[in-house]
Formats: structure tokens, C-alpha cells, sequence
């Protein structure tokens, strides 16, 4: 780990003139940030420690029914937060699914929005990584790429957002309040994060300095906590990141959907929302050739980076599963194994 | 330059100058404090060995910088029992023969004992392995690891019921 210089403003503002000088970061609990330093893969000048901000640490409801959560809340305590989990349960569901139980009590919303990709080239200094160095080469391509991005790759980077959080947020229109030197602005939390492109090191849309201090949830976002999922295909039953992982929201009467949510997680370096597939769904009932054909519609665009075709099929198959988990209902109680496919569908082992 | 961190460790208040900010609460309280019950294993947040409370909540000390925790509570597996007495969780340890090596045992009672404080996972096996899965067993002891935080959750809830 490289020296830098350590700073721990009392006011946002503050915050945010230390961290605009070149090299600056911010530093919330530091769980995905610390391990980069420790293996050398980014090597800030200056850390900004935020974790005294309590402004940024509350849950709360505004007058129209929006939901907004501080950067600083801690992933483990927004979702066991009573009345969020009943609202959201997608999002509460995409957070026990991430990560350890001491992780989650560490790290926080804003952090887990920032957090990186975990391509294993990227975490490899002595690999060539266009997003680490850019121009450097991309060893990911033609390289071990079983889990790498199925869309919105470029040639110069294939990898994938490790969120779970990001992912019921891009489906439920969630919005990113930033502060910065010239003021307050709001984006989509879909458009946050940015493709690859010719740029991949250029990973969200904020500018330097820019300080994320609330994520909002809108009010209409309740109207599918009765039929809401996420579930998390993984290498192993917990602790570990999605495969492909799928938010699935349906708002239903009288056996027909309404409206629909579906987005994407492990498939490309944004959370993927499938606005294609919502349309299919809405005003069709939740039977299995309709959900088939919304999971082939979100699909429609990927292609293999590598060897990682299995992955389309997969996120076709998780779909399918997502939705009908949620047209079955949110379980009354959080799954003993959040986010499993395998857990809660009546009949399937959890382990099977 | 140098940064002072005012810690209660263990319910003992320590201040600490230190010279250097990168040092982690891990080596804070090995290195510096010589509490080595709290292990380092991989150091980069997946194994859990190095599990300790932070104004109770379990957390992994190798992630955490100590400058950024100034005026926390801390708690090691060195502050669990009170005097010659054993907390429940590392008498259940014993009980249920849920170790081999050992390596791993303090960050395995460490985050018991936060798992059973967050109160989530109550008498279910499947959410205890659940709850439990940040921390990393080379022995495969998880049978009787589950065993044991079944027990000392038991034993913890009689206790509270009773005082109640």
C-alpha cells in the first residue's frame, strides 16, 4: 500500500474541497477500497475520510413518499430496517445476498454503488488492464473470462459491476443525489455508471470531487413490494458475487401484469435494466411462454466476450425464475439463504 | 505527521499516536497492543479470522483503517470472558468440539457473538451457516461450529428470559 495523506473533514463541503485536488478519494468504510490499496491496483494520493458526515448516515421519508437513504447507511442496516424491507423487499433481499455479515455491517449504500468490478485482471497488477492503465491491453480477452460481461463490452473491456444493491435500484428508477463543487444534481442510478466504450477507465459519470450523499428510492416503487424478487445465481450458496443475477418487480390484478421491472446484475459493467422485456410483460398474464418470451427480449443484444456464452442462457433461465418467484409473492419472511434460486421455489432443494 | 486515535479497547481506554495512517485495526491491535487472539489470515476481507466487535457490531479488522475509528469500542476475543469465566459462545466452542486447529476460532467466536447480538438468524441452522459464512474454516469444523452457536444462542436467550 502506497503512503498518502489522511483527512477527515466535519462537513461535506469540506469534504468535497479535499477531495478535488488531483489523486484524492473518499473514504467511507474502505471494504472494497483498502483491499485495491493492499494489492497495489489504485494508489490514491489522499484519502478523505467521510465516516463523520452523520448527515449522510439517516433512512428517511419524504413528504411525497420517497424513500432517501444516506450514503453512509450501512448495507446490513438498511435492509434490516423494518419498514424499508417491507417496502423494498427486492433491494433488502439484493443486499443480504452480498458479501459477508461483516462486510455488510461495514460498508455503505454510497460505497456499494462505487464499488469495483472484480475482474481478476483488474486485481492483478502484473496484468495488462485498460481500465487500471488505459491503452494497456485487456488480458481478460482470450484470458480466463467465464464471468465476464455478455453486454455492453467494448473491445477494450469486458468487465462486469459487481453489485447486488445497484441492481433492484436500476429496476425500481432509484436516483443518485451528488454533491460537488458547483452545486447539487441528480442522476438516474441506471445512468450513473457508464460502457466501457474506448474509456473503460472512466467508470461513472461523476466528476472529481463529486461526492454521492443519498440514493432515492421514488414512492410508485412500493407498488411491487408484494411481487418483488432478486436471486443471484453464485459459484458457491453465499458469499459470493452473482454469476447473473436477476430483480424481477410485477404490480398484478386479477392474474394480469400491470407493470413490470426487470434488470440484470454480472452481465456488463452497469446494473441492466431490460425495459424491452417490461414492456412484453405489461398487460399479459404471468404464465410461462410470457416470461419466456420477456427473458429472450432482454437478451436479445448480448453476445460472448470469451467463454462465457453460458452466461446468456443462464440470465434467460434467471429471469424466467425471477419473475415467477415474484408472481408467487414476496415471502412473508427473508429467505434463510437470500437471493437463492434454489431456496424458496416450493419444491427445489435449496442445495439441489 | 501524526494522528491520534482515543480507543476503548476491550473497556480499557487507549490512546494511541500514530505516525503512520495506513495502519489497519488488525495490526492496531497486534502489533501495537500485542492482542494476538485476533488472527490475520488472508487480510483482504475474506476469511473473517481477524472478526472483532466495533461498538458491537462484528466487522473485519483487516479492512478497517484503526485512524479512521477514533473514539470507537472495541471488542477482541482477549475481552470476552470476565475473569476465569467463559463467555457462552467459547464454552460452547469447547462443548461442541467445533474446532480443530484453532486459527480461525477467535474471528469464528467473535462473529458469533455478533451474529447472535443482530438476533436474525434465532434456533435455524440454515440461517446461522447463512449468518456465519464470512468466516472460513481450513478444518471444516462448520458442523460443529453451527452446533455450538445453536447452543450459545440458546443459553443466551434462557439467560435473558430469566433476567427478564
Amino acid at each position: 500500500m502506497n503512503r498518502f495523506d489522511y483527512v477527515k473533514p466535519s462537513t461535506v463541503a469540506e469534504a468535497i474541497a479535499a477531495a478535488s485536488a488531483p489523486g484524492a478519494t473518499y473514504l467511507a468504510a474502505g471494504t472494497n477500497l483498502l483491499d485495491l490499496m493492499k494489492g497495489n491496483v489504485v494508489r490514491p494520493a489522499r484519502l478523505v475520510d467521510i465516516t463523520q458526515l452523520t448527515e449522510l448516515t439517516r433512512i428517511e421519508t419524504s413528504g411525497n413518499g420517497d424513500v432517501r437513504i444516506g450514503a453512509l447507511v450501512r448495507n446490513a442496516d438498511l435492509a434490516h430496517e423494518s419498514g424499508f424491507a417491507r417496502d423494498f423487499p427486492a433491494v433488502a433481499e439484493a443486499l443480504l445476498s452480498g458479501a459477508s455479515a461483516q462486510l455488510r455491517n461495514a460498508a455503505t449504500a454510497g460505497g456499494n454503488l462505487l464499488q469495483r468490478t472484480r475482474c481478476a485482471y483488474f486485481y492483478d497488477a502484473a496484468s495488462a488492464c485498460n481500465k487500471r492503465t488505459p491503452g494497456a491491453g485487456c488480458d481478460a480477452r482470450g484470458g480466463d473470462s467465464h464471468q465476464h460481461a455478455v453486454l455492453g463490452w467494448s473491445e477494450a473491456c469486458i468487465a462486469t459491476n459487481p453489485s447486488d444493491f445497484c441492481v433492484p435500484l436500476a429496476a425500481f428508477d432509484a436516483v443518485v443525489e451528488i454533491e460537488g463543487v458547483s452545486g447539487r444534481r441528480e442522476v438516474a442510478l441506471e445512468a450513473l455508471h457508464l460502457l466501457p466504450g474506448t474509456t473503460p477507465e472512466r467508470e461513472t459519470v461523476l466528476a472529481p470531487g463529486e461526492m454521492i450523499v443519498a440514493i432515492r428510492l421514488p414512492a410508485a416503487a412500493r407498488a411491487f413490494a408484494r411481487h418483488a424478487r432478486y436471486l443471484k445465481v453464485r459459484e458457491r450458496n453465499s458469499y459470493a458475487f452473482a454469476v447473473v443475477s436477476a430483480a424481477a418487480g410485477l404490480v398484478i390484478e386479477n392474474g394480469t401484469i400491470k407493470q413490470a421491472r426487470v434488470a440484470l446484475g454480472g452481465v456488463a459493467a452497469r446494473p441492466w435494466r431490460a425495459r424491452d422485456a417490461e414492456a412484453l410483460l405489461a398487460g399479459r398474464p404471468a404464465e410461462p411462454d410470457v416470461l419466456q418470451q420477456a427473458a429472450e427480449a432482454a437478451l436479445r443484444e448480448a453476445k460472448p466476450s470469451g467463454d462465457n456464452a453460458h452466461k446468456i442462457p443462464l440470465a434467460r433461465s434467471l429471469i424466467v425464475r425471477a419473475l415467477q418467484a415474484a408472481a408467487q409473492g414476496t415471502p412473508s419472511r427473508m429467505p434463510a439463504l437470500p437471493a437463492s434460486p434454489f431456496s424458496s421455489i416450493p419444491g427445489v432443494l435449496h442445495d439441489a | 505527521m501524526n494522528w491520534t486515535v482515543s480507543l476503548t479497547v476491550n473497556g480499557e481506554p487507549r490512546t494511541l499516536a500514530l505516525d503512520d495512517p495506513r495502519v489497519t485495526l488488525l495490526d492496531l491491535l497486534r502489533e501495537r497492543l500485542h492482542l494476538t487472539g485476533t488472527k490475520k489470515g488472508c487480510d483482504r476481507g475474506q476469511c473473517g479470522a481477524c472478526t472483532v466487535l466495533v461498538d458491537g457490531r462484528r466487522i473485519n479488522s483487516c479492512l478497517t483503517l484503526a485512524v479512521s475509528l477514533d473514539g470507537a469500542e472495541i471488542t477482541t476475543i482477549e475481552g470476552l470472558a470476565t475473569g476465569d469465566q467463559l463467555h457462552p459462545v467459547q464454552e460452547a466452542f469447547i462443548a461442541q468440539d467445533a474446532l480443530q486447529c484453532g486459527f480461525c476460532t477467535p474471528g469464528q467466536i467473535m462473529s458469533a457473538v455478533g451474529l447472535i447480538n443482530e438476533g436474525q438468524a434465532g434456533s435455524d441452522p440454515e440461517r446461522v451457516r447463512e449468518g456465519m459464512s464470512g468466516n472460513l474454516c481450513r478444518c471444516s469444523a462448520y458442523v460443529g461450529i453451527v452446533e455450538a452457536v445453536l447452543d450459545a444462542q440458546a443459553t443466551l436467550s434462557d439467560t435473558t428470559e430469566r433476567a427478564a
